[in-house]
């Protein structure tokens, strides 16, 4: 099966609408997504029409939307960033690429545009290798293999579940590194993709990513929502601890994750010493729970990603849960999750 | 642009010795010249020690050939390999320095995609200098590099790193493919210049290569034994890969951090393949239980030292390496000469040296 029949029927493209217009976004992004179903989630609390330009194929969900499937009192789960998650569990198709709203296409070293969609689909389709670190980076890429040293019992890999892209201009640093640092912008283009090592924890952006919905799906959690929790992804941390988990999920499971290219170019907004005042919850809260997902081992009966997600629930709540009620929440919002999506896939 | 002003990179210039094994002759350190002049070459000379090596002009070195290296270990020169570049590691045991840059000698000067040469030593440096990150991943590489930082969700208590023991360094044009792929892809260049330094994580384990290495021999010296190789052992191009697994486990036990990355050299010269096979071929399959072995290794809280962790080490590859082949008993055994030689020429000062020049 060709890549571009691969590519057609089988990617959702999901947009967590923070901004009501649309056009300029949809405009720049008209190379890469015109011919894919879109899938757009408004933010619930935004007010305003969504204007999005003619010539596309898309569903846009609202607040009534949600309210509709999950119930007003769920719909909690699906504000700001996270309204994306809803997407993701509207969506039939097998890959999802999901991005922000405010990043459009970025060039590449040829000053050729990057299409993320074909990057991300061949991160997704070719294997990952989690066992052993490759020098060279991916070995399934044109012009690279795997090198001297690496074992032939590993060459074949594990399915990559999660493709981690990057961002040109404004990178994802937090508030207190772009308030000290307010000239800092992204220009390194780095010509590699590389599979994040079994059992090594990183930070996961949701600002450019492409998963394997049918098998990792559930995993994508939102979950955590910081008291402070704002329109800005200096204020969020939702990302993170949906990476957390779905890195420990994945490690468990045996796929892949993934890391490097496509990159978008992200745009300037909002003030980082403004935020930093909303992010200190967020940072305090890293310093927790890194050990805790560092050392976290789920059961050998949990098999799908769904038992994953439920048991790391029982956990969090157990461990985390006695020191911040944050995390009971989180664990809650878990479980809540899990029943949702359990009921749409059904449904 | 606020100022961001870059300090440059000191050369270290009586910190770091450049180890290079050769069989043939020096030529390459024409084009080096102007990046290795300044520094003290430590150059062992493999095979027929009764051959002169050329050594282009002005360049201060030391020479070592297998008369030198019997009659300074007497008995325990029987760890160094012969007919291999594995003798190298004869060069890190003799250094007094701080630094080591070991490089193979058709390795050249490469050129980064704007055209200009690449100083692979002033780029190895600065890797070792600053620290590495081993215990989370940074989505944006080394964020001690200028025009980068650590990612939104870095842990602020890991933003001071780990010491850098060793920074490995890539290759473009030959690439470092092992016999199997080579025979498969013979015409494959590695042409991509992948703009990046990264830790390798700990626990996970990875291929070193020492075509193009650096590192901090206080730090983790002891560990770079590079094993018996060549001449009358069963194996060969697997000393790198066998010292890069010793020193990843006891670097992720003592909280040092490993980099690879940048720099590129030019690697010029693709060795037979066939003859490469022949060479590989046992550890081709060895590998399958060495791998197991070095992901489970643990040293106990008392290994302290990396002396102390390489001892702990070798017992355990004669324990539960023995059964493969008896080679690793020898080996076993040679980890032990190796640093009880490492030892007695680093602890005491008036070791009768000389080299041959």
């Amino acid at each position: 099966m060709s890549q571009a029949n691969i590519m057609d029927d089988e990617v959702d493209i999901v947009i967590g609408a923070l901004h009501s217009d649309l056009t300029t976004f949809m405009n720049e992004w008209r190379p890469v997504f015109s011919q894919f179903h879109l899938i757009i989630v408004k933010d619930p609390d935004l007010s305003g029409e969504i204007q999005i330009p003619e010539g596309f194929n898309v569903d846009v969900y609202t607040r009534s939307d949600i309210d509709r499937v999950v119930g007003s009192s769920t719909s909690i789960l699906f504000s700001g960033y996270s309204c994306r998650y809803f997407g993701y569990l509207m969506s039939r198709k097998k890959y999802v690429i999901s991005i922000d709203d405010d990043c459009i296409p970025a060039k590449d070293n040829e000053g050729s545009l990057v299409d993320i969609v074909a990057q991300h689909i061949t991160n997704l389709i070719t294997p990952a290798t989690p066992f052993f670190f490759n020098t060279l980076y991916d070995p399934y890429r044109k012009g690279a293999d795997f090198v001297r040293g690496y074992p032939f019992s590993l060459r074949e890999g594990v399915t990559c579940a999660l493709s981690c892209g990057l961002w040109l201009n404004l990178a994802d640093y937090d508030a207190p590194t772009q308030a000290l640092k307010p000239e800092l912008r992204n220009s390194r283009y780095v010509d590699a993709v590389l599979t994040v090592p079994v059992r090594a924890m990183l930070p996961l952006s949701g600002i450019n990513i492409a998963f394997d919905r049918e098998l990792v799906g559930p995993a994508l959690i939102p979950a955590l929502k910081l008291a402070g929790e704002g329109k800005f992804r200096w204020e969020t941390m939702e990302d993170i601890w949906s990476g957390m988990c779905v890195k420990v999920i994945s490690d468990h499971m045996g796929l892949g994750v993934k890391s490097g290219l496509p990159y978008v170019w992200r745009n300037e907004r909002g003030n980082a010493i403004e935020s930093l005042k909303k992010e200190w919850e967020g940072v305090k809260l890293m310093e927790e729970v890194v050990p805790f997902f560092q050392a976290v081992r789920l059961p050998r009966s949990a098999v799908t990603a769904e038992d994953c997600v439920v048991e790391l629930a029982k956990i969090v709540k157990e461990q985390l849960g006695q020191s911040n009620p944050m995390f009971v929440r989180a664990a809650e919002a878990m479980v809540e999750w899990i029943k949702v999506w359990k009921a749409v896939q059904s449904g | 642009m606020a100022g961001t002003s870059v300090a440059p990179t000191p050369l270290l210039k009586d910190e770091l010795d450049i180890v290079i094994p050769t069989i043939r002759n020096l030529d390459f350190l024409e084009m080096w010249r102007p990046f290795f002049q300044p520094y003290h070459i430590i150059i062992v000379q493999d095979g027929d020690p009764s051959r002169v090596v050329k050594v282009p002009e002005g360049f201060d070195y030391e020479l070592y050939n297998r008369n030198d290296i019997n009659r300074i270990l007497g008995p325990k020169a029987s760890c160094i390999s012969f007919k291999d570049s594995a003798c190298r590691c004869f060069g890190y045991l003799v250094s007094k320095k701080k630094y080591i840059y070991t490089i193979d000698d058709d390795c050249f000067v490469a050129k980064d995609p704007s055209g200009k040469d690449i100083n692979a030593l002033e780029q190895h440096i600065k890797n070792l200098l600053c620290p590495a990150t081993p215990f989370f991943f940074n989505t944006l590489y080394d964020p001690y590099r200028d025009g980068a930082d650590f990612v939104r969700g870095y842990p602020f208590s890991l933003r001071e790193g780990a010491p850098t023991a060793v920074s490995h360094g890539l290759w473009l044009n030959i690439p470092d493919y092992d016999a199997p792929t080579q025979l498969v892809k013979p015409r494959e260049r590695n042409t991509r210049y992948v703009d990046a330094v990264m830790t390798i994580p700990k626990g996970t384990l990875f291929p070193m290569c020492g075509m193009n290495l650096a590192f901090d021999r206080e730090l983790i010296g002891p560990a770079m034994y590079f094993g018996l190789m060549g001449d009358g052992q069963p194996i060969g191009r697997y000393d790198d890969m066998w010292a890069g697994w010793c020193t990843k486990v006891i670097c992720d036990h003592l909280g040092l951090g490993v980099k690879t990355g940048l720099p590129y050299i030019w690697h010029s010269k693709a060795s037979n393949p066939f003859v490469n096979l022949k060479k590989e071929y046992k550890g081709i399959y060895w590998q399958e239980e060495l791998i197991p072995f070095f992901q489970s290794a643990t040293l106990t809280k008392d290994c302290t030292t990396v002396q102390k962790c390489y001892i702990e080490l070798s017992k355990q590859v004669k324990a539960k390496l023995g059964h493969v082949d008896e080679y690793f008993i020898k080996l076993a055994d040679a980890m032990v000469t190796w640093i009880e030689a490492w030892d007695e020429l680093n602890s005491t000062s008036d070791i009768p040296k000389g080299p041959a020049k």
